[in-house]
């Protein structure tokens, strides 16, 4: 079985073809095999994020010359595919409906199902799928979500979530307000900065049971930022000179992280005492941060368990991981949509997913 | 109440007396930074001039015996002051995959915090006396006694209660349909036993949400039924426990979102658990009086949103 994905939710445009050998999902020893995982990003000038309607003309004028490149790697025909998988939701209105456009077109020409996929069902059966972690915790992060995931009687539950913005997005507006750059990704640069931060400022911690909420520390690192540097970015001087070092970007930078990234593992800890796992798995976006794998690790090796991650090719938002959740699901008929269902939602929990392909 | 090994007045004492200099014998349970002992029960008659006590300690290293490990703490019983003394040990360890600086804010927070709330707790209840008796004697609600905090190590020494948890006297009770013949002194008896400790139970609730003071974790096994003396009528004092996540709040969403989070414990305990639960909430809106139906209509919303918000992707 062969499946294309398209992803489209945010400012990734990514096109996958996923091939499930005979035998996928009885035999453990048989993996999925990755015929194609290509990806375009929208990057944005420094300082400002991603509008959806320019994220949506991004993803018109690259979809069709990714499917055929796409096509071309694998080594595939389109006869060969057995479905079409596209994400469903959640995500970006404009920019979801964008690609949906293209898998309706697709479907229509080759005559082949449309399987709609919930993008955060994506993230956490390709982080599966790749890892091997059997039946882990999943924390998903990237700067469209924050949940802390278990799975129990075919559904991906939610235990703990962001009560207001994802972790990601406080990161990628905090790079907006220190006008860095957006290549490769906003928070990539972040974690660059914070390898050389040295002092830790105070921010709030905002731990409610198992939520998290982001807002209030972004807004506080603003202020933090406007008093400690000038507006391009450079330490203020003061007069007299202060007698300890001046706080940098990279000050900033590291304290936001230390600060963020223990909340996460503190809730993640939370539900692996509640759930009785040793297992937890990384996905999504923030999930590339090497400094949360970090600190997951040290978490996880103490509770006598350990900590699954990807690469920024799984982690971040990609095509594979739509058409790897969409097989999974077309093999059982979950998702499958007529052309004419075919839609797309912007709210669309990861609880709302009946998981039959699981025991 | 706790044994009869030492009285508060006792305390007093030795805290009147420069703990320091206590002949602790250099034990692994040192008390580097005693900064707040909370003494709670302030005598009826003037405290006695101090007498020139020493204290020989027969066992200088207070025994530690791990009961429970959660995800923030660690639970010990263990003594205090006194090898006779029962105490429980909430011990907050440090987490080493936090930055140093921030570990030790949050667990110097936390420990105060909770402290705090569970003083308050003391205070309040005793002041307003709402339900420091049941109806049929005994069994008002209380919360265990602070002895001492070390928020610089995460460490709250507290009373240790003899009982059980509402979990344990649930899965007995639903477990056997017939009267229990040879039940512990705090486990109900009967049905009716039963309902009633339910309606204690709602009130309880209300007097804690009177003070303000939101549980921020109710579960089944965050009460417990204090096992009444031998011999002595009435029921088991009720015991709030595990103040973790408390705080101080008057709405009525948080005080909603209290009892959602026990009636999702009740219903997750045994699916006959659920008509006691409405026995709760009788008990609730009785002891909270005006404010009972507001937050009966703020519980109705919670239900239906399930705590949780439709997501924005």
């Amino acid at each position: 079985m062969i499946a294309l994905g398209l992803e489209g939710s945010a400012n990734k445009l990514g096109i996958g073809l996923i091939q499930h050998p005979p035998g996928y999902g009885r035999d453990p020893t048989i993996r999925a095999k990755i015929l194609s995982n290509i990806r375009h990003t929208f990057v944005s000038p420094p300082g400002t994020g991603f509008l959806p309607k320019d994220t949506a003309l991004h993803h018109r004028e690259w979809a069709v010359k990714l499917i055929k490149q796409a096509l071309k790697e694998s080594g595939v025909s389109w006869r060969d595919v057995d479905c079409i998988c596209y994400t469903r939701g959640p995500g970006m209105g404009a920019p979801l409906q964008s690609v949906a456009v293209v898998a309706r077109m697709l479907s229509m020409l080759w005559n082949k199902p449309l399987v709609g996929v919930n993008h955060c069902v994506g993230h956490i059966e390709m982080g599966r799928e790749i890892t091997g972690a059997e039946n882990p915790i999943v924390l998903y992060v990237s700067g469209g979500n924050t949940q802390v995931i278990a799975y129990a009687e075919q559904r991906y539950r939610i235990f703990g979530e962001a009560l207001d913005i994802a972790v990601g997005n406080c990161l990628d507006r905090f790079a907006r307000t220190l006008n860095i750059s957006n290549d490769p990704a906003p928070g990539y640069n972040i974690e660059q900065l914070a390898k050389q931060g040295k002092t830790l400022l105070d921010l709030p911690y905002a731990v409610k049971g198992m939520d998290c909420s982001f807002s209030g520390i972004l807004a506080s690192i603003d202020s933090l930022a406007r008093e400690h540097l000038n507006p391009n970015g450079t330490p203020k001087n003061t007069d007299p000179p202060p007698s300890d070092p001046p706080i940098t970007p990279s000050d900033l930078c590291f304290s936001l992280q230390e600060t963020l990234f223990s909340m996460l593992v503190e809730t993640t800890e939370r539900a692996m005492s509640h759930v009785n796992s040793s297992q937890v798995l990384i996905v999504g976006g923030v999930g590339c941060n090497l400094r949360l794998q970090e600190m997951m690790g040290i978490m996880a090796r103490d509770r006598g368990g350990s900590v699954y991650g990807t690469d920024e090719r799984f982690c971040i938002d990609n095509g594979i991981m739509i058409a790897h959740a969409g097989l999974c699901g077309f093999s059982v008929g979950e998702g499958v949509v007529q052309v004419e269902e075919a839609g797309v939602t912007q709210r669309f929990r990861t609880d709302e997913v009946w998981v039959r392909w699981r025991d | 109440m706790v044994g009869s090994c030492m009285t508060f007045s006792d305390l007093e004492i030795l805290a009147a007396l420069s703990i320091r200099s206590l002949p602790w014998g250099g034990g692994n349970l040192m008390f580097p930074t005693l900064k707040y002992v909370y003494l709670l029960h302030t005598p009826s008659s003037p405290p006695p001039p101090a007498p020139p006590i020493t204290i020989t300690m027969s066992d200088p290293t207070p025994i530690k015996t791990l009961i429970k490990q959660g995800a923030e703490a660690h639970l010990y019983r263990t003594t205090f002051l006194t090898p006779s003394h029962p105490a429980l040990l909430k011990h907050r360890p440090s987490k080493a995959y936090r930055h140093p600086i921030l570990d030790a804010r949050l667990t110097k927070h936390r420990c105060l915090s909770e402290a705090r709330l569970l003083v308050r707790m003391r205070r309040e209840l005793d002041r307003s006396r709402i339900i420091s008796v049941g109806e049929r004697g005994g069994g008002g609600v209380t919360v265990p006694a602070v002895y001492f905090v070390d928020e610089a190590r995460g460490e709250i020494y507290m009373e240790w209660i003899t009982g059980q948890t509402l979990r344990e006297v649930l899965d007995q009770a639903l477990l056997h349909t017939t009267p229990l013949t040879s039940s512990p002194p705090a486990c109900p008896s009967t049905q009716q036993d039963l309902l009633y400790l339910m309606t204690r139970i709602g009130s309880a609730i209300a007097a804690m949400h009177a003070v303000h003071v939101i549980h921020g974790d109710l579960t089944t096994s965050n009460i417990m039924i204090r096992a009444p003396p031998p011999g002595a009528p009435g029921d088991g004092e009720l015991v709030l426990i595990d103040f973790g996540l408390g705080a101080v709040s008057a709405s009525d969403e948080d005080m909603a979102v209290d009892l959602y989070v026990l009636e999702r414990a009740f219903i997750s305990t045994h699916p006959r658990a659920e008509e006691m639960f409405k026995e709760v909430l009788v008990g609730y809106e009785k002891g909270m009086g005006k404010k009972g139906a507001q937050v009966m209509r703020r519980l109705a919303e919670v239900r239906f949103r399930g705590r949780k918000r439709s997501m924005l992707g």
